[in-house]
């Protein structure tokens, strides 16, 4: 086995583990590489179905690439699609950094989305590599009804023992992703010829390396145009990959109060 | 292609404030691994709370971490050499935070634990040291840290040194190195220092780079734990990771703790072009069977050779996490690979002072405390001793919502019970008898019926079944006792004295025992039977007819005894595994009778089984 091969095979038990401990499961799909790459491995897991919901809480003010990427995979991959929409900015807390209140719109859209259809257990595809908070998530990580992240008193998780035991009215977000670099996430995205968005790619000198929302989002400086050169980008760049997020970068505690209330 | 280098988890341990997180961050700055603007980002925090640069800072992501100057939450991130990559994982070193210590420390195959060189060796630097050894991390180097702080003083550390090695050796564990640093001044983070010529070992990087990649256990005997079973389409699939071991199709496969047998037809795989024909140690997998038994998650599919152990009783060396102490009598539910069951805690035999390594008795183990606990569970287990299979060998304890614990097995003791509850012969159809136990009944006055003696050695159970005998036959009873030396001389001949052997000692016994009541005959056997499962299985031989009766004498008084001078010799030494003294007595939880051989004579302990069988086997 390599290193591909280790971590595919992990997400593969974190994904069984989740499916059989948990009642009802769906997936967050974000439309990125890193849920593309979350779906693949779901169908690795269950043989070639997704035995669940894949669900999309659609901020309306995505990139029109992303709209067509979600509805030709839809069909292609044979998911049972559901989606949900995000509040108006108006209704979020006005004492968030602006960047950051467009960001939680998402997570008021996530819970409004889970009110309507309870779930639980819910995939999301984050890693720990990507941010410092989400550095220190569980794989299985219990939310209160709230869906706020207790994150100064998180339960053990070893020996790949999960929790899965909750009180009533707790979901769990399954993490299946949270061992894996964005390194990783290109060189698994080649070897299994996961399709991706072409925002990804170098177009005069500038490419995403991170999808958000359109007025949130800003691409970095590049001239990676295929996946080998992205690859090789990421052996040398030494910008972090969500430099390109405005919200991460607006006030110290930011993001951590985004994720603390339930982003993901 | 990064996709090829070798990566290794380490985690950095040892006691709060002993510079951890700040050791962490000085590496990721002098192996210039932080991407850009992420050291600014760090200064603006420091600066804005009036600090000096702060490299914990790095780690400690959350608020009230960086507000209060302490890591709460385990971290990790990912860093490289020439060599390989790393996954270094940050762990908190406050007591309180001793769960999230345990979630990062249990991931990685290796470990860096520091200590401060200003205060020295202290109580969590000697529990955490415990703890990996007890998780089977066995790759240790030691950072004795904050050299600036005692002048670089080679005197200094030499002491700390020596004082960690003869705490580590005494647990069986040997550090790779110990290593004097400065994470604050940058001393032999990636290099030698100036100011620690009289140190010649290796750096921190070079000592990362020294560490082993654990290999995948591809060579070990097979444990396929079944993680759950899948019917999506016209296959039936049955789920899971090969924890050891290897796996090729056309293999017998033993699912254990059902017994039953079936052929891996085939190995299912989703977007490859050609079905593997085998998987090992590491791979999640899917296979299907050339028989549809039932089987179910938590099974586990070994070879026919080399099966795990079945048993439904273990010992256990666990630290407790709960908030609750973990306290005997009490049910959890435990989780072992994928298998759940209710276990009860039988016995806590002793616990730990991590500190000096004591043993205290106790009847309760707090939280963050080590101890030796007895468990038994209601249904057999299939499971390994951890130092025959990690991955197999060790479990988690359950309290209510909460993983509360974890443990490591061993079988000291205990016997394997897979050959007692194996049945072999195949095509044996069962002769109905042509003469009902009523008739019998009828015939003798009387039921027949086991009555089974279990007691300290000494206790007087021989010499009450050989009174009561008399006593029982003189009233005009069918009956006979068993005696435990008599039986070794012909129908146990072939057994010795192993956990197996003593255990089959007793099965046989017990299956004799009811035969013979089946026969109408009052049959007294006189066994320490020390053991609960063993007598379970002597109950379930001969069913309603089983009457327990627990010859009762405490340890003292049956050594006060000591009528075959057996006590003497296992205070001696030299007898090792006796009862009562080195190996458990596990006293029955609901006796039909007890006597009390303690306060009463011979002469009064027979009266009472006497009036127990006139009430008992003479109702029609």
């Amino acid at each position: 086995m390599d290193h591909l091969d280790r971590l595919e095979s992990q997400s593969v038990y974190i994904f069984r583990e989740a499916f059989n401990r948990l009642g009802r499961v769906g997936m967050l799909w974000s439309l990125g590489k890193d849920s593309n790459v979350m779906i693949w491995l779901a169908r690795k897991a269950f043989l070639g179905h997704v035995p669940f919901p894949v669900m999309h809480v659609d901020t309306e003010k995505k990139f029109p690439e992303m709209y067509e990427f979600r509805d030709r995979y839809i069909k292609e991959w044979d998911l049972n699609f559901l989606s949900g929409k995000c509040p108006p900015i108006e209704e979020i807390d006005p004492s968030l950094p602006p960047a950051a209140r467009s960001a939680a719109r998402k997570t008021e859209g996530l819970k409004n989305f889970l009110a309507a259809n309870p779930f639980d257990g819910i995939f999301a595809g984050i890693r720990r590599d990507e941010q410092a908070t989400r550095a220190k998530e569980r794989v299985f990580s219990p939310r209160g009804a709230t869906g706020a992240w207790n994150f100064r008193d998180q339960p053990p998780e070893f020996w790949d023992q999960f929790n899965t035991d909750f009180p009533p009215g707790t979901h769990v977000r399954i993490h299946p992703l949270l061992h894996w670099t964005e390194m990783d996430i290109w060189l698994y995205t080649k070897r299994e010829k996961i399709p991706v968005i072409d925002l990804y790619f170098a177009k005069d000198g500038k490419r995403y390396r991170s999808l958000g929302d359109k007025d949130i989002t800003n691409p970095v400086d590049s001239q990676a145009e295929t996946l080998d050169e992205i690859i090789e980008e990421l052996r040398t760049t030494r910008v972090s990959e969500r430099s390109g997020r405005a919200m991460d970068h607006e006030a110290e505690d930011a993001f951590e109060r985004l994720r603390a209330d339930g982003y993901m | 292609m990064s996709s090829h280098r070798e990566s290794l988890k380490t985690v950095f341990v040892g006691h709060v404030d002993h510079g951890k997180s700040t050791l962490v961050g000085r590496l990721f700055h002098d192996t210039d691994s932080l991407p850009d603007g992420r050291v600014e980002e760090i200064r603006k925090m420091c600066e804005r709370r009036g600090m000096p640069f702060e490299y914990a800072f790095l780690m400690d992501a959350l608020q009230a971490e960086r507000d209060q100057g302490i890591t709460i939450d385990t971290s990790q991130i990912w860093f490289k050499t020439a060599k390989r990559d790393y996954v270094i994982i940050d762990a908190p070193g406050h007591k309180e935070f001793l769960k999230n210590m345990i979630t990062g420390a249990a991931a990685a195959d290796a470990a860096i634990l520091v200590i401060d060189a200003n205060e020295g060796v202290q109580e969590q630097s000697r529990r955490h040291g415990y703890l990996l050894h007890l998780m089977g991390i066995g790759q240790v180097t030691v950072c004795v840290n904050k050299m600036d702080l005692v002048d670089y003083s080679q005197d200094r550390f030499e002491a700390i040194e020596q004082d960690f090695r003869a705490y580590l050796t005494s647990i069986g564990v040997t550090p790779n190195h110990v290593i004097p640093v400065s994470g604050r001044e940058g001393d032999l983070i990636t290099g030698p220092s100036k100011r620690m010529p009289w140190y010649l070992g290796p750096s921190i990087t070079e000592a990362l780079d020294g560490f082993r990649v654990p290999l995948p256990a591809t060579d070990q005997p097979l444990r396929f734990p079944v993680q759950d079973v899948y019917k999506f389409d016209e296959r039936r699939i049955v789920a899971g990771r090969i924890e050891s071991g290897t796996l090729r199709v056309g293999d017998t496969l033993l699912f254990s703790p059902i017994n039953k047998t079936a052929k891996v037809r085939t190995i299912e795989a989703w977007n490859v072009d050609q079905l593997p024909l085998k998987a090992s140690a590491g791979q999640s997998v899917g296979i299907t069977l050339d028989e549809q038994l039932f089987i179910e998650r938590g099974h586990i599919a070994s070879h026919e050779n080399q099966p795990p152990v079945e048993t439904d009783v273990f010992r256990a060396h666990v630290f407790w996490l709960g908030n609750d102490a973990l306290v005997p009598g009490k049910t959890y539910k435990m989780k072992l690979a994928n298998a759940e069951a209710r276990v009860t805690v039988q016995s806590i035999d002793r616990v730990i002072d991590t500190g000096d390594l004591s043993h205290v008795q106790s009847d309760r183990v707090e939280r963050n405390a080590v101890a030796e606990i007895t468990i038994r569970s209601r249904q057999m287990l299939a499971l390994d001793e951890f130092r025959h299979n990690q991955k197999t060998g060790r479990f988690v304890l359950v309290d209510g919502f909460d993983i509360a614990g974890g443990g490591i097995i061993s079988m000291e003791g205990y016997a394997d019970q897979r050959s007692l509850i194996t049945v072999r012969a195949t095509n044996v159809t069962k002769v109905e008898a042509a003469i009902g136990p009523e008739e019998r009944h009828k015939r003798n006055g009387h039921k027949g019926g086991v009555l089974w003696f279990t007691g300290l050695s000494g206790a007087g159970k021989s010499t009450i079944a050989v009174a009561t005998e008399r006593r029982l036959f003189d009233k005009g009873y069918q009956v006979y006792v068993l005696d435990g030396d008599n039986v070794r001389f012909g129908l146990n001949a072939d057994l010795g004295f192993s956990p197996e052997d003593r255990a089959e000692n007793i099965r046989r016994v017990g299956e004799v025992a009811a035969l013979m009541a089946k026969a109408g005959f009052i049959v007294v056997t006189a066994f320490i039977s020390p053991y609960r499962s063993d007598r379970d299985r002597a109950r379930a031989a001969a069913g309603a007819d089983f009457h327990e009766i627990h010859i009762d004498a405490d340890v003292a008084t049956c050594e006060s005894r000591d009528p075959k001078g057996l006590y003497k010799k296992a205070r001696a030494g030299e007898i090792k595994e006796f009862t009562g003294i080195s190996a458990p007595y596990e006293a029955p939880d609901a006796p039909e009778l007890t006597v009390d051989t303690s306060d009463l004579s011979v002469d009064e302990s027979v009266a009472r089984v006497s009036a127990y069988v006139d009430r008992t086997f003479t109702q029609t």
